[in-house]
């Protein structure tokens, strides 16, 4: 959570796929999914994808968040060539280096707000004070610095994504990734989710990849891209950050 | 890690409530098990432990050779004169403590349902209190040389129905009950004895006997006396501590009611264990998301092994404890007659759950958990986190 100003690095490579290829098999039978895929995604972007549902949009972002392996083809992650990483190290790698952002939050329902947020910092040194001052700036980063001790059942469901945002940043990771992070909200929760996610990759210089079906909410990113039947098909521009 | 796996448990622990019937079921099962299982091997264990307070490794048996048992033995009382002299006899107010005694079995109704049942009348002479150093009257008075009375042993009065002041019939003869005795907890205590002459005349026994008792000076002497009783050319009989002898007449009940455990405790165990598998997948099914979440932030597969198991152990452990603690009330020292097979006469003794049995339940309740854990276990962090997380 550096909260200094982004040094402007357009050309730095956050993210590269190269022919990335992903099947599933299913009764016997292979099914395509992603198809000869190639990517490239600068340091610092917000890049939202679209698509039809079963296009492959969260295969796609699972196989960037290292939870699931391509049948082929690379992916370099901030230089890391995350393929050849043993299950074991990639879940380490996981923690230190990506934040997830799902589309029903997937808070535990035990803890409240400061633990939920605290939960990735249980997989480090740091001690508990600090692991608790850590939890509550990011709650007051988004906003609900006010809430800490509230449980998710009492949040409303904005709030509860604000929370898995929280939840998303505390090990400070190079790279966010949320499946339709918008699409359980309403217009208004959704909106401040979206500010908050503009917030985070202006201020932030977070790399966000968001996966969504809303336009509106897509054109909060930097970039556009649409997933149709396994392939990237169409790159469109937006008016967010020029 | 271990806050990791303590987390995780938390997360689960914390949800037992929304899953109680479940995690009772399974909870309930292992207790069911552990406490048939205690309660059946306190039979054993009651059984032994008395057969253990029968004996006094200073006191030796002799019956003739090639007898087992002492309704299969007979000594002349030629004979008794010769071992009574042996130097090796611990001498009780300027007399040899070594008595001989007569062996019969008389019918008699079992006190609750009536049914008859063989218990041991033995003749005795009075040396044979010197040799029983345990003995004790508790009440009534000692019976009269010469005279049909008899004193029963107190595990006789609870089992059959004799009981001070009250008289008998057995074949032609009628005995009066004037006390009761006490003998440690041991196997005499399921006796009634008498005056071994007025047992010889009353059984037709002429001069012999069936057995002797014999108290030595001191413990470590036993092997020389038997094998200078059993070299001596005037006798043909067997020498035995004491110990040994009701140790062998414990072992086919204690192997039997062994056996029976186990089987029995194996049955039900295949069942618990399935019922704790059954809790534990319900309970990582509902966390299915949870887990996987878990995943994706970055912990690791065996911090979630472990708490899946530490949590099933858990619940069979309690289960294990009550299931002990309920054997415990319900068994421990619970009274009840049983065939001696190697004499052929009951013995009453009492159910024993002791601490071994405790520590064996829970145990036993433990191995259940752990199996009971860890398939579902392994089946929460098998599938790659992109499928766990997908499936709600
Ligand atoms: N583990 C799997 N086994 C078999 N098929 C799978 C598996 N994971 C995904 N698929 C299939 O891959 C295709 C793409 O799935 P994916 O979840 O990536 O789609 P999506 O674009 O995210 O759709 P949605 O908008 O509905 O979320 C679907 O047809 C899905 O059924
Ligand atoms: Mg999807």
């Amino acid at each position: 959570m550096s909260a200094v100003t982004p040094e402007p690095r357009p050309k730095s490579l956050m993210l590269h796929l190269d022919g990335v290829d992903k099947s599933f098999k299913r009764g016997g039978q292979s099914i395509v999914v992603l198809e000869e895929l190639s990517l490239k995604v600068p340091t610092g972007e917000f890049l939202a994808l679209m698509g039809p549902s079963g296009s492959g949009k969260s295969t796609l972002l699972n196989l960037i968040g290292g939870l699931d392996r391509p049948s082929h083809g690379s992916v370099v992650v901030d230089g890391q060539s995350i393929d050849s990483l043993k299950s074991s190290e990639l879940t380490r790698w996981r923690a230190r280096n990506i934040g997830f952002v799902f589309q029903f939050y997937n808070l535990m329902p035990v803890l409240n707000a400061l633990n939920n947020v605290a939960l990735p910092l249980m997989l480090t040194n740091l001690s508990h004070a600090e692991r608790r001052k850590r939890a509550e700036i990011a709650l007051g980063i988004v906003g609900l610095g006010h809430r800490l001790k509230q449980y998710p059942r009492t949040l409303s469901g904005g709030e509860q994504q604000r929370v898995g945002i929280a939840r998303a940043l505390i090990t400070d990771p190079k790279i966010l990734l949320c499946d339709e992070p918008t699409g359980d909200l309403d217009r208004a929760s959704a909106r401040d989710v979206l500010d908050l996610l503009q917030v985070l990759n202006r201020d932030l210089g977070k790399t966000i990849v968001m996966v969504t079906h809303d336009p509106q909410a897509a054109e909060c990113a930097t970039r556009i891209l649409h997933l149709d039947k396994g392939r990237l098909i169409r790159e469109s521009g937006s008016g967010a950050n020029p | 890690m271990l806050e990791q796996v303590l987390a995780i448990l938390m997360f689960s622990l914390r949800t037992v409530p929304q899953r109680l019937g479940s995690v009772l079921t399974a909870v309930f099962g292992i207790t069911g098990v552990v406490m048939v299982m205690v309660g059946v091997l306190s039979i054993g264990e009651g059984y032994k432990k008395t057969m253990k307070a029968s004996g006094d490794p200073a006191v030796a048996m002799v019956l003739r050779s090639g007898a087992d048992t002492e309704m299969m033995s007979g000594l002349s009382r030629q004979d008794t004169r010769i071992i009574k002299d042996h130097p090796a006899i611990k001498q009780v107010d300027g007399t040899p403590a070594a008595a001989a005694e007569l062996f019969v079995i008389i019918n008699l109704p079992k006190r609750g349902t009536g049914t008859d049942a063989n218990v041991p009348l033995r003749g005795i002479q009075p040396q044979s209190y010197a040799v029983r150093e345990k003995f004790e009257m508790l009440e009534g008075r000692f019976f009269e040389p010469g005279r049909n009375e008899l004193i029963v042993g107190r595990g006789a009065v609870g089992q059959f129905e004799v009981e001070l002041g009250k008289e008998i019939q057995v074949g032609a003869n009628r005995w009066k009950i004037v006390g009761v005795f006490a003998e440690g907890g041991g196997v005499a205590e399921s006796e009634m004895w008498t005056d071994a002459g007025v047992l010889q005349s009353a059984y037709r026994r002429g001069d012999t006997f069936q057995s002797m008792y014999i108290k030595l000076e001191d413990a470590a002497r036993f092997t020389a006396f038997k094998s200078e009783l059993i070299r001596d050319p005037r006798l043909r009989v067997k020498v035995m501590r004491q110990t040994d002898y009701y140790a062998e007449q414990s072992r086919t009940i204690t192997t039997l009611v062994t056996a029976l455990g186990a089987i029995i405790g194996t049955l039900m165990a295949a069942g618990a264990v399935f019922s704790a598998v059954n809790t534990m997948v319900t309970a990582v099914a509902a966390r299915g998301r949870e887990i996987a979440t878990l995943r994706a932030i970055g912990f690791h597969r065996v911090p979630i092994v472990l708490s899946i198991l530490v949590e099933s152990t858990l619940l069979a452990l309690a289960g294990g404890l009550i299931g002990g603690f309920i054997a415990y009330l319900l068994f421990d020292g619970f009274r009840t007659a049983t065939m001696n097979f190697q004499s052929f006469s009951q013995v009453t003794f009492a159910f024993e759950v002791d601490a071994g049995l405790l520590a064996m339940g829970v145990f036993y309740s433990t191995v259940i958990g752990l199996i009971g854990g860890l398939l579902p276990a392994v089946q929460a962090v098998r599938s790659p986190v992109a499928d766990a997380l997908r499936s709600e």
